[in-house]
């Protein structure tokens, strides 16, 4: 192969020229590279930002009787005992609702579905609910919930709409955490004669519950910030007591009759200190939204964490 | 020889011929001359992937206790065929098997209407590609097949284990670490791990697919050398892309090209005396 | 040699029969979902889009189906959402697209590992959280520089919204580039080019259909957001483009509506479902598409 150009003999300037050139692109990316850091920090920083603004306004106001006492008139004496037991009653019922069903989802997507038309037509289904803005969930759980299913303004219509929020980030952590082990590993069972399920029950799950449950954080997470489903439904109300018991000191021992009691939680409530006036409530509201932040950062970061122990574990 | 597509179906609740009936032979009379019996009894086998044919019409009988290769260039169908004995195919959709595979001495066909592939996979070993263990512990890999077959008894799982790994030639190197991770074995020492997997459940044939394609040469040569040794008591399919390994360890050797079965015979002779022209040209390394 | 039992053959058999079936079922649940939204969407929206005429939605100037004298203009609720999003875009398409070129192209592997997932958590602060920073902080900051600035503002809710999608751009936008294949950054590298060249000329079109994915499912995120601008950007429904005012979203309508008493089958009721048949339509026109760009993207990488 004979190249037009190897005869030709550059004069000296155009390599001058060159060189010149050369030295403006590596200009250009070391400014880049430092503006691509300066914003990188700097966005960062809002979240450092919002957490030291969330901390100065409303760490004060944590404390024990803060966390055991009901919201009252008097911003000073209120707290959020409510509320943290509505949300954890609250992911109670979602977690049962959106693990069971995302993680069965997530495998038969995986392991069982055969390849047509209404398997592309549930993964699309997925990847749309998913964008599925949340407030419509609050409604559907308003129309359906609420008044169809007759649960009304209860912890049990609000857990299962943030159930039905995060239940396709289940089903998806579920998918991408089975995806990451060889199909080697599955023929590997296969052959020794074990049935889908077997392989499914003796290795796949195991070996995905690193993944899975990282999935399951990030959405319980999800679900522990979420308020618009829950105002949609008609949670934002005053409620100074708490639900029945789950455990009766006589027979029958349980009780599932705080399924059907009115609620608040956390974010709700933080959401009811915000849209009043006056500085003391907002404190308040700074302290409930530390809280939160505290919770879903922490849970966040559990995950991340998890999630690199889980890679670091098994090597394929 | 049926013709008509298989079921890929698992079976109903009928009786599985063969299996459960055990001891029925279907000798064909002029097997008698032979001086090894087949154990496999592969006829007018075609394998369709899709619309896609993998395998034409393969006719071939493996000799028991003995190593039959399968050579020739990517893409011939060897792979395929030897995925066709312990009915891996099935796992896929789309797949579909003609013709029959009888596993002797029963005479059961395989790839019979009603068989149950997972039944079929429980009599076949197989080693793979790459060692493929299980991200768990030496002991509970070599005990999962026979788990899966329903031996829950300590001792007697430990004795099998224990015989298995010994098979496997690698009792001596793992016995002080049984409940380690899999994982921190060698490559070489994990393929034979996987070996004494396939092996553990005492199954009629060990299916081998390029198991040393990912190996060093000394763990290649550990690999053959516990190969030869296993045909004094299981019959051995190998798939291999290399022709040396063929040469030293097999008995027969098949040479296949575009789906189809070009050559049959004693190894030694296919490599030294080719009857078809294509195979000489693949052996001299003309192409492939 | 010893066969297995028939009977724990049957057994496995039996449980795999039952699981493939108990699996399946989950696989049906988000199905099942989407039809819970759409079907409530619908039945319960129905008697206000029976009762107001199509022509009115378009007319009217005002949202106020709730007054004595309803006017209908839905405009006044979607110009809150446009500006909304608007601003939170011009916010976070930018600085997200830098952000990915950066991680993907400059930034040292460590740096982006360690980055990558604290950039995830803007996305995970309860936007509750995002609506009282927007109030209560960002609000009179920004009312230092515009004096007029109203105490809810579009402008304040759609710059904190724009920070909360802007992990959405950057993290699918840094995938796609990531997934642009070495090989043509080389060829252009061996034609001398710097690193930033490259990556406008050869890294950014390749990944483009990736990158506008990524767009398109951050716009709906702004489209669906509700906390921050119920909270920040007001409740009252106002037909106005200036972002400096305060205006209710198509969202914080509905937020406005469910604070009050809402018996089920009054105009209220009915209008929030009908003001989410249009919020679901818009985002769900914008999923769709983005979901066809990525894997468009994926076919094509």
């Amino acid at each position: 192969m004979h190249f037009a150009g190897d005869s030709i003999v550059l004069p000296e300037h155009f390599l001058e020229h060159q060189k010149g050139r050369a030295l403006r692109r590596k200009a250009i990316d070391r400014w880049f590279g430092r503006l691509g850091l300066i914003l990188t920090l700097g966005t960062l920083g809002v979240l450092a930002i919002l957490l030291l603004n969330l901390a100065a306004n409303g760490l004060f106001r944590i404390d024990w009787h803060f966390l055991t006492s009901f919201p009252s008139r008097r911003a000073a004496e209120a707290g959020v005992l409510s509320a943290w037991v509505g949300t954890a009653l609250l992911m109670l019922v979602t977690a049962s609702l959106a693990i069971p069903l995302g993680v069965a989802a997530g495998i038969y997507l995986e392991e069982y579905a055969p390849k047509n038309k209404w398997t592309d037509f549930v993964e699309i289904n997925i990847a749309n609910l998913a964008g599925v803005p949340s407030i419509l969930y609050g409604l559907m759980a308003l129309g359906l919930f609420v008044y169809k299913f007759r649960f009304g303004q209860s912890i049990l219509a609000g857990g299962m709409a943030l159930g039905c929020l995060v239940l396709p980030i289940v089903i998806v952590s579920t998918r991408e955490a089975l995806r990451t082990i060889p199909a080697m590993i599955r023929e590997a069972a296969f052959a020794l004669g074990a049935t889908r399920w077997q392989a499914v029950w003796h290795h796949l799950l195991p070996y995905s519950t690193g993944g899975i449950s990282t999935g399951v954080i990030l959405a319980m997470s999800r679900a522990i910030g979420e308020s618009s489903p829950l105002i949609t439904i008609g949670a934002l109300t005053f409620i100074a007591f708490l639900p029945p018991p789950a455990i009766l000191d006589h027979a029958p021992f349980v009780s599932f009759s705080w399924l059907f009691s009115p609620f608040t939680a956390l974010p709700i409530q933080m959401f009811n200190w915000v849209s009043r006036p006056g500085e003391e409530f907002q404190a308040n509201a700074a302290a409930a939204g530390l809280l939160l932040m505290v919770i879903t950062l922490g849970m966040n970061g559990a995950a991340i964490l998890l999630r690199r122990h889980a890679q670091r574990n098994i090597k394929w | 020889m049926s013709t008509q597509p298989q079921s890929l179906s698992p079976a109903k609740n009928e009786p599985l011929p063969g299996i459960s009936l055990g001891g029925r032979t279907n000798v064909d009379p002029a097997e008698d001359k032979r001086p090894v019996p087949a154990k496999v009894q592969i006829q007018e086998l075609s394998f369709f992937y899709g619309t896609h044919q993998v395998l034409r019409s393969v006719t071939l009988e493996v000799p028991k206790d003995q190593v039959t290769a399968l050579i020739g260039p990517s893409g011939c169908g060897k792979t395929t065929l030897l995925r066709c004995l312990n009915r891996m195919h099935d796992l896929y959709p789309g797949n579909r098997y003609e013709g029959s595979v009888k596993l002797q001495p029963e005479g059961i066909d395989i790839l019979g209407p009603g068989m149950d592939p997972i039944q079929v996979r429980m009599r076949f070993g197989m080693v793979f590609q790459k060692p493929n263990p299980f991200p768990k512990s030496i002991y509970e890999n070599v005990a999962y097949g026979l788990r899966l077959q329903g031996m829950s008894k300590r001792r007697e799982l430990d004795e099998r284990v224990e015989k298995a790994l010994r098979e496997a030639a690698l009792w001596d190197e793992v016995k002080s670490r049984l409940h380690g991770l899999a994982h921190n074995l060698s490559g070489g020492q994990q393929q034979r791990l996987c070996i004494a997997r396939a092996i553990a459940t005492d199954p009629d044939v060990v299916l081998f697919d390029e198991p040393t394609s990912a190996l060093d040469p000394i763990a290649t040569s550990k690999i053959e050398e516990l190969i030869v040794e296993l045909k004094k008591r299981v019959t051995v399919v190998i798939v291999t892309h290399n022709l040396q390994q063929a040469g030293r360890i097999s008995d027969m050797t098949a040479f296949m090209y575009l789906g189809e079965l070009i050559e049959f015979g004693e190894t030694n002779r296919v490599f030294t005396n080719p009857a078809k022209p294509q195979t000489e040209d693949y052996i001299s390394g003309r192409f492939g | 040699m010893p066969l297995p039992q028939e009977s724990s053959r049957r057994l496995d058999k039996a449980v795999e029969g039952i699981m493939v079936w108990v699996l399946r079922l989950g696989g049906w649940a988000s199905v099942l979902v989407t039809f819970g939204i759409v079907i409530t969407l619908i039945t319960e929206s129905e008697p206000f889009f029976s009762k107001v005429p199509f022509r009115r939605l378009i007319t009217d100037k005002m949202w106020t189906p709730l007054f004595a004298d309803p006017q209908y203009g839905i405009s006044a609720l979607l110009a809150g959402t446009l500006v909304t999003t608007g601003v939170a875009l011009l916010v976070a398409v930018p600085l997200g697209t830098i952000l990915a070129i950066y991680l993907s192209e400059f930034a040292p592997v460590r740096l982006r590992e360690l980055v990558k997932p604290m950039l995830e958590l803007l996305s995970a602060v309860p936007t509750v959280v995002y609506g009282y920073f927007a109030l209560l902080t960002l609000t009179p900051l920004l009312q230092k520089i515009y004096p007029d600035l109203s105490q809810f503002s579009m402008l304040s809710a759609g710059l904190i919204m724009g920070i909360m999608i802007i992990p959405y751009v950057t993290s699918l936008g840094e995938d796609s580039m990531r997934s642009v294949p070495m090989l043509l950054r080389e060829g252009a590298f061996a034609l001398g080019d710097g690193k930033l060249g490259v990556a406008l000329r050869v890294v950014f079109p390749g990944a483009f259909s990736g990158l506008a994915a990524a767009y398109v499912l951050a716009i709906s995120r702004a489209v669906g957001e509700t906390m921050i601008v119920a909270i920040a950007a007001g409740l009252q429904p106002k037909l106005t483009f200036n972002p400096l005012d305060s205006a209710a979203t198509v969202t914080a309508f509905i937020v406005q509506v469910s604070l009050g008493d809402l018996p089920h089958g009054s105009i209220g009721y009915q209008s929030i479902f009908a003001a989410g048949a249009v919020l679901f339509l818009m985002t769900l026109g914008f999923n769709l598409a983005g979901h066809a760009l990525r894997r468009r993207f994926h076919r094509a990488a």
